[in-house]
């Protein structure tokens, strides 16, 4: 590696972006309820996102003991299992991973990330997570509601979705809709706070190609979000006038029951083109912030500078744009015609090409490198292993020749889970173990987190491996049981029963994961001001966990990219994004900038220009 | 160089670090309300767009009629139209610090939008009871949905422009008061130049998008 530290003479352009105003909570309710403070936003929002994960997750647990074990539990019929799928796909996309990906990592890591005091509108922010909290209460008071939640499946294609036979078509679909479009109003205010604070509210010095990929991710996420939820928005919108009122936008010309309906001249189709429109930016959606975290994890716990820095923001930018025309992969049996779907195969495999380019450049960044055994490094290289396995079987998927034959077999849902589930949650899980002492000051229980590594990684491959196998038999996706089938041999009931016992450990897992996050809370060991002596701007800050304010009396500057680790001629492994150059060489521990509480003035709103 | 120093040899390392430790990269010079609103743009034209799309899917169909043309939606887009240069006028007298007549613009941009809200829910009216409606017709309910998405931007501006006044009413400063203004205005052409397009492609189809629709 290059010498730069007696170079590195620490470029800081002037300062462009003034100071932000700064709402000051002065009680509990404004400091911890109806609070304007990103963290504390942040950590409503993952409360939220877990706690729904967690009925998510049951529900999981429930689906699979009716596959492992059919005819056993006399609690779970037909119309229980589907709605069990659907809203257990649903919360896992939309209201956990989404959420806590964005709502939850975007909004603590990026005010600190880029060296700002807040999102640049806090109030916003606050009114995102409220009415993200509505959204979730919508859907769960499905459950209660006559009839149940909806059972359409989590991709909710009309005309079944909303006609009988499909359970909880009275009430559940439309909550689950309601729901939706709320989320999106929530997720709107959200995202342009999380893109407009990257842009405009980074401190002195910190350039774009000076943030950390981290941003970058959560960032060309957000915009993806932006510009591809208006299509679940109108979807959903035009879906809920159907069922409500009575409209065609989705509805043909149908009989139900012997009885025909007042429906006609509706294109069930258009549904499914709006749907993917949103569906398949979404997959990058939960996978861009997964891209930047998991690279930050591995710099960071490698002691080495992520390789190819430029080409993995550039990787980002080319999957957020070519996600957009991907769409239709997911409907290649839908009857297209065949030049689409040669196009929409063209550009699944195209969009392979950035993504190589990141998994080979988080390689080259383990290659040679002072590797350290953490939890999020352990996580990390979960993460790339998965995440390679479930893209190779995309790359099968992408193809409509060998995908038609797979289509809604057990083979894809083995491989989204691996793709879109797993690996961005192994993500998830490095990226608590590296900032839970930020959050807290303490670390989590280096134990259970070791338990929690080796069963969730093994059990999820037990889980999903095998089920590829039972998608190549032609064991079909959404059958409540496979009864008497003759192409289906005895050997996949007894591979399901195997999944589903792995699955309920794997679970288990997961409660040993929740018990050690409040364990630590109370009881855990004390960190240290940075525990992983890492480069970026997030562990600089005057205290641990951070104030309001994040930044004391001043703002940090900044003279480097977030990844100077082990570099010739510096005092220390690692270079701190805001350490003057003149002290490169120091040995001692870099000293925070700034410290004591924020100038009441400053608190109370310095900046009308910027209003 | 042996086999194994050249199997582990890295020389393109020196290179990345120059290129990556140039840090050239600059903020924007732009107001960050500015810059939200500019995405909130694009969050609107992919909302418009995705519902144009789906109509012009519709159009292929036999049933679709365009719907009957009526006076009252001609002197609704004027109105939207009076509504945009009041907006405009404020804004050029917000720039030169004219503040009565940043009230008295601002009073009429608002006027005109509720005078245009009420005329969309009278079209809607006439329609629904003057027999010109087929209710195969697909044209109708996707009137209804676009015309009442659109009416729902324009009572969010209307919050918006309500703050607004009162920072004026309340002698705020004018570099404020001015910025505000500003954002309304972009915000009102904004919705102005996307009820021409859906005003266009609801009334006058021209012949050619259903062709096109057709052909796919």
């Amino acid at each position: 590696m290059a010498n730069i530290a007696p170079t590195d003479a620490g470029y800081v352009p002037p300062a462009e972006v003034e100071d932000t105003e700064l709402h000051d909570p002065q009680s509990f309710i404004t400091k911890y309820i109806w609070s304007q403070d990103h963290k504390v936003i942040a950590i409503q929002y993952s409360m939220t996102a877990l706690a729904v994960g967690m009925v998510a997750l049951v529900l999981s647990w429930l689906m699979r003991l009716q596959l492992g074990f059919p005819e056993t539990f006399s609690f779970i019929d037909e119309a229980d299992y589907y709605q069990f799928i659907t809203m257990h796909g649903m919360i896992m996309v939309i209201y956990l991973l989404t959420a806590l990906f964005l709502g939850g990592f975007g909004n603590y890591l990026i005010p600190l990330m880029v060296g700002a005091r807040d999102m640049v509108f806090p109030y916003l922010n606050m009114l995102s997570f409220w009415v993200y909290l509505l959204a979730v209460l919508v859907l769960m008071a499905s459950f209660f509601v006559p009839g149940g939640p909806t059972g359409a499946g989590w991709t909710l294609y009309p005309p079944q979705a909303i006609l009988s036979g499909t359970p909880g078509q009275e009430y559940g679909i439309v909550l689950m809709l309601a729901s939706l479009v709320i989320f999106i109003v929530a997720f709107t205010m959200g995202g342009l706070n999380y893109v407009t604070t990257a842009l405009q509210g980074r401190t002195r010095g910190m350039t774009l190609m000076r943030l950390p990929l981290t941003v970058w991710g959560i960032v060309t996420a957000s915009i993806l979000g932006l510009l591809a939820f208006p299509a679940l928005f109108v979807g959903g919108v035009m879906m809920l006038l159907d069922k409500v009122l009575g409209t065609s936008f989705f509805m043909p010309t149908i009989v139900e029951l012997g009885e025909q309906l007042e429906y006609g001249g509706g294109s069930p189709l258009l549904f499914q083109h709006l749907f993917w429109f949103f569906g398949h930016p979404e997959v990058y959606i939960v996978a861009l912030p997964a891209f930047g975290i998991v690279s930050d994890l591995l710099a960071t716990h490698a002691r080495k500078s992520i390789f190819g820095y430029r080409m993995m923001v550039w990787a980002i930018l080319a999957i957020g744009g070519l996600s957009f025309v991907v769409w239709a992969h997911h409907m290649f049996v839908s009857g297209m015609n065949p030049y689409f779907g040669f196009f929409f195969a063209t550009t699944t495999l195209i969009i392979a090409v950035p993504t190589a380019i990141k998994v080979y450049n988080w390689v080259l960044t383990l290659w040679q490198a002072d590797i350290h055994l953490t939890l999020p490094m352990l996580f990390s290289i979960g993460f790339i292993v998965t995440f390679v396995n479930g893209g190779i079987t995309g790359l099968f998927l992408g193809n409509v020749v060998v995908d038609v034959p797979l289509s809604d077999t057990m083979f894809v849902v083995a491989h989204f889970h691996m793709v879109m589930g797993v690996a961005p949650i192994l993500v998830i899980f490095g990226a608590i173990y590296h900032w839970y002492p930020l959050m807290t000051g303490r670390m989590l229980n280096e134990g259970m987190g070791q338990f929690h590594f080796w069963v969730t990684f093994l059990g999820a491959y037990l889980i999903y491996f095998p089920m590829h196998y039972l998608g190549f038999i032609g064991v079909p996706r959404r059958y409540y049981e496979l009864g008497d089938t003759t192409f289906i041999p005895e050997s996949a009931e007894t591979l399901n029963a195997f999944i589903t016992v792995a699955a309920l450990v794997v679970g288990f897992a997961q409660l040993v994961f929740l018990y050690n996050m409040i364990h630590s809370f109370m009881k855990g060991r004390k960190s240290s001001q940075n525990p992983w002596s890492s480069a970026s701007l997030e562990w600089q800050t005057p205290q641990k966990p951070p104030v309001h304010g994040n930044w004391g009396p001043s703002l940090p500057i900044v003279y480097r990219w977030a990844y100077d680790y082990s570099v010739p001629g510096a005092g220390r492994d690692y270079v701190p994004q805001n350490l003057p150059p003149d002290q490169v060489g120091d040995t001692d521990d870099p000293q925070p900038i700034g410290g004591g509480p924020v100038p009441a003035g400053q608190a109370a709103g310095v900046m009308e220009a910027n209003k | 160089m042996t086999i194994f120093h050249q199997i582990v040899d890295k020389p393109w390392l020196p290179l990345s670090d120059q290129v990556e430790q140039l840090h050239s990269g600059r903020s924007f010079h732009l107001p960050q309300k500015k810059l939200a609103l500019r995405f909130f743009f694009a969050v609107g034209t992919v909302i418009f767009s995705l519902l144009t799309v789906s109509y012009a899917e519709r159009m292929a169909y036999e049933v679709w009629r365009p719907l009957p043309e009526t006076w009252l939606l001609w002197s609704n887009a004027a109105v939207l139209l009076f509504s945009s240069v009041a907006f405009q006028r404020a804004t050029v007298c917000a720039r030169r610090g004219e503040t009565p007549s940043v009230q008295k613009a601002l009073y009429a941009g608002g006027f005109f939008t509720l005078l245009f809200l009420a005329g969309q829910l009278l079209s809607w009216h006439q329609l629904q009871t003057g027999n010109a409606l087929d209710p195969r017709n697909p044209a109708n309910e996707f009137f209804i949905l676009i015309t009442g998405l659109h009416g729902l931007h324009l009572l969010g501006g209307l919050v918006v422009w309500g703050r607004t006044v009162l920072k004026l009413r309340r002698g705020s400063n004018p570099a404020v008061i001015c910025r505000s203004v500003e954002l309304c205005t972009a915000y009102w052409h904004f919705l102005f130049i996307i009820w021409l397009a859906l005003f266009g492609l609801l009334f006058f189809p021209g012949g050619s998008l259903p062709i096109i629709c057709r052909a796919f």
